[in-house]
């Protein structure tokens, strides 16, 4: 640990007045706070807005996972790690179940979370109404009336264009009856897990916008009574480990095109190879190793 | 039906150093349902003037004109409309409709406006226009493109579509010819036979003998110019 | 009978500048009121203090709701109005760009006011938009279509159908025939005389067309510098105007 910095990056006003956010985003599920977002040592895009809510809730006995696209070895995710390592001087790891802190992007682990556990988003653009109203002034005036006929508009436009419901990520979600939500760019394929255990935090670090799901919300995936919100899924189990339950990157193996599908949470792909399962492509785990 | 009692009407021109032009003095007429009245007197002596009156076309400074039970003169606007879908109806000269809309619903418009059916409408426009010779390829086409004679009769066949009881005919026969003359004023005829009380205008002295029981010479309320 | 929108005293100032004052009327159901003047003369700052878009600084405007009877929408909830004017309101704009979202499909945006109250039925909502794109005769094979790519003329009636469909009982039009060809604008009018007979809707229609008011409109009301100087049937008023103004406004109008 670099002892020039305060814990975790962030000076401890800061923190606090995240906090508030956080707190107040707690208090009623789906709506965003605004909230002073910092200049942070990395640029927009890169999970600026996540890295300063997991900086205000880290404690020195914290075990952080990161996770970018549900992968712990890729450059984002390896950064914020060593971020916070560096700054924070805290634990961490790659193995879902030990982490009390998981910050990700674009992915929720397709192990279940557990009470206690926190898991942060990376969000890009908060307002879920935004592509198809402009006007901040207006998007909030009807998150506050509940006008959110438009929402089902975007899903109309789909349903007209494509014959389903084409919004494969990021796909809106309504808590506990009351507030429209954008979920971050997840597949939408993770939208059933957000009913979950853990306290659920987004932070918009470019857009300065904080909302959180405390445990066991209510997430409803918008949908048409004749066209029920599907989750969809790949077709086939996981080249590596077999399994047929989780989300699926595919992943191109050579000039002829030869493609296999791999699951994109490596931790999960892992702990299931080694608890002995191996698919179709796949060696078993002491061999890859070697 | 119709009852004007003292009527005066004047026209300020604002834009004319505020010249005030009387054109109608203490006017007095009376129609009985059945009955056709014939205005009569110069041009310019005021028989369109007095008839726009009682339309409600024209407001009236002084006097009374009951039709029915209403006083155009002191009606709110709604009650002149409603009158005018129903009791009161108006063939002027001239023919003021919608570009582009087809002969056949100009003619019904009248009817739909009375909660007559589509059907029933069209039905009774066919028989009209076809009574009043207007070649049916000639049905769904605008009647702004037709001849003066053809307007005028598209113009008189909406007048009688709907069976007013009251009803103002300015130049009905002008510009027609002997067989769609004869038609108009059996037309106006049938009109007296079920009741209806009639003010017309027509220059055309045979007609005038024909279906006027009255007349009234509408120069005698003419003010004197000063 | 109970008049639908009762207006009383209605003024707006914007700083020291008039934009209307002591604006009283009342319409009726099945009726539909003319606006005319020039341009600045307050007819619009009137319309949209009416509907709902500018606040009146002093003033009622009483509309006879649906469930509740005669209420002021100037100091009625926010919410209360805004439903207002997604259900019982609609709001025909001069530039249908502001009356439409450009990038929905005409469908979506013919269906957009029946998902704001609720429907939730792709189908049905799917049919019925596509029923009231055939009355303002738009063709079925247009409803995936964006309106960026319709025609002015077109995009006007998409405008209407996206505001007639919740079945509004009154409609507030900016110079609806306004920037449209004159072939196009006879159409349109034409479509709204048959639409306000058959519905039974009231309207009031905000322009400087004469001709478009004698063809529209029952009454008409002349606007000039803030004020409403002369109100009457709408023949009436143009063929025998009794104000100075008006005199000059009709004269004025060339003959073709």
């Amino acid at each position: 640990m670099n002892t020039e910095y305060n814990f975790a990056y962030l000076d401890e006003q800061t923190k606090r007045m995240i906090r508030r956010a956080l707190l107040k985003g707690v208090a009623i599920p789906g709506y965003q706070v605004p909230f002073a977002s910092r200049e942070m040592p990395m640029p927009y895009g890169w999970g600026t807005g996540g890295v300063q809510v997991t900086a205000a809730c880290l404690v020195p006995d914290d075990i952080l996972k990161v996770i970018d696209q549900g992968a712990d070895d890729t450059t984002n995710a390896v950064s914020i790690r060593k971020f916070f390592e560096k700054t924070g001087g805290v634990k961490v790891t790659e193995e879902t179940a030990k982490a009390t802190v998981i910050q990700t992007r674009h992915r929720i682990p397709e192990a279940a979370l557990t009470e206690g556990q926190i898991l942060v988003y990376q969000v890009p653009i908060p307002e879920p109404l935004r592509f198809l109203e402009p006007s901040e002034v207006e998007t909030r005036k009807m998150h506050a009336l509940e006008e959110y006929g438009l929402m089902h508009v975007k899903l109309y436009e789909d349903i007209a264009r494509h014959g389903h419901i084409a919004t494969s990520y990021a796909y809106p979600v309504k808590i506990e009856g009351r507030y429209v939500m954008d979920p971050s760019p997840i597949p939408k394929f993770d939208n059933p897990k957000m009913e979950m255990a853990a306290l659920q935090l987004f932070g918009a670090g470019r857009e300065q916008r904080i909302y959180a799901l405390p445990p066991y919300t209510q997430v409803v995936s918008l949908d048409f009574e004749d066209y029920p919100f599907e989750k969809g899924g790949a077709q086939q189990a996981c080249g590596l480990c077999a399994a047929e339950d989780a989300y699926l990157d595919e992943v191109i193996m050579d000039d002829a095109g030869t493609r296999m599908f791999v699951c994109s949470d490596t931790d999960y792909c892992r702990v299931r190879r080694e608890a002995g399962h191996i698919g179709e492509m796949g060696v078993p785990l002491a061999e890859d190793a070697a | 039906m119709i009852n004007i009692k003292n009527v005066s009407k004047n026209f300020t021109l604002h834009n004319q150093n505020s010249v005030e032009i009387p054109v109608m003095e203490n006017a007095n007429l009376t129609v009985k349902p059945g009955e056709c009245v014939g205005l009569t007197g110069a041009s310019g002596a005021g028989k369109s003037t007095l008839m726009r009156m009682v339309y409600g076309n024209y407001l009236t400074q002084a006097g009374r004109i009951m039709v029915g039970d209403l006083d155009i003169v002191t009606a709110l606007p709604r009650q002149i409309l409603e009158l005018r879908r129903e009791t009161l109806g108006y063939v002027s000269q001239f023919l003021r409709v919608v570009p582009r809309v087809p002969t056949l619903d100009v003619v019904s418009e009248p009817m739909l406006a009375v909660g007559v059916s589509r059907d029933a409408a069209h039905e009774r426009a066919r028989e009209l226009l076809t009574k009043l010779r207007i070649p049916e390829r000639l049905w769904q086409l605008s009647p702004l493109t037709f001849s003066g004679g053809e307007q005028q009769r598209v113009n008189i066949a909406r007048g009688f579509a709907h069976e007013y009881p009251a009803m103002l005919l300015d130049e009905p026969t002008a510009s027609l010819d002997v067989a769609n003359r004869e038609t108009v004023l059996s037309l106006i005829e049938d009109a007296k036979a079920r009741g209806a009380a009639i003010i017309g205008i027509f220059h055309d002295e045979a007609a005038r003998a024909r279906v006027c029981d009255r007349e009234i010479d509408v120069s005698t309320y003419t003010p004197k110019v000063v | 009978m109970t008049p639908l929108l009762k207006v009383e005293n209605v003024s707006k100032y914007y700083g020291n500048r008039l934009g209307c004052r002591d604006v009283s009327f009342e319409l009726y159901p099945g009726e539909v009121l003319g606006i005319v003047g020039e341009s600045g003369s307050g007819k619009s700052t009137l319309l949209n203090c009416l509907a709902g878009h500018l606040e009146p600084d002093t003033g009622e405007v009483v509309f006879d709701t649906r469930a509740n009877g005669p209420k002021d929408t100037v100091t009625m909830s926010e919410p209360e109005r805004r439903m207002l004017s997604r259900t019982d309101w609609a709001f025909v704009h001069q530039n249908p760009r502001d009356g439409l979202r450009m990038s929905v499909s005409a469908g979506g945006n013919v269906g957009e006011r029946l998902m704001a109250v609720g429907a939730r039925h792709y189908g049905n909502i799917r049919s019925t938009a596509i029923d009231w794109l055939d009355k303002v005769e738009i063709n079925e094979d247009r409803t995936d279509d964006r309106p960026s790519e319709f025609s002015g003329g077109m995009q006007q009636r998409l405008q209407i159908a996206r505001n007639l469909v919740t079945g509004p009982r009154l409609i507030f039009m900016d110079e609806p025939t306004g920037g449209l060809d004159v072939s196009v604008q006879a159409r349109l009018l034409d479509l709204l005389r048959g639409l306000v007979r058959e519905l039974g809707l009231s309207a009031i229609v905000v322009t400087h067309d004469l001709a478009v008011v004698r063809l529209l409109a029952d009454r008409l009301m002349v606007m000039k510098d803030g004020h409403v100087i002369e109100t009457g049937l709408t023949d009436q008023v143009l063929d025998d105007p009794q104000h100075g103004y008006t005199q000059l406004l009709v004269s004025s109008v060339l003959q073709v």
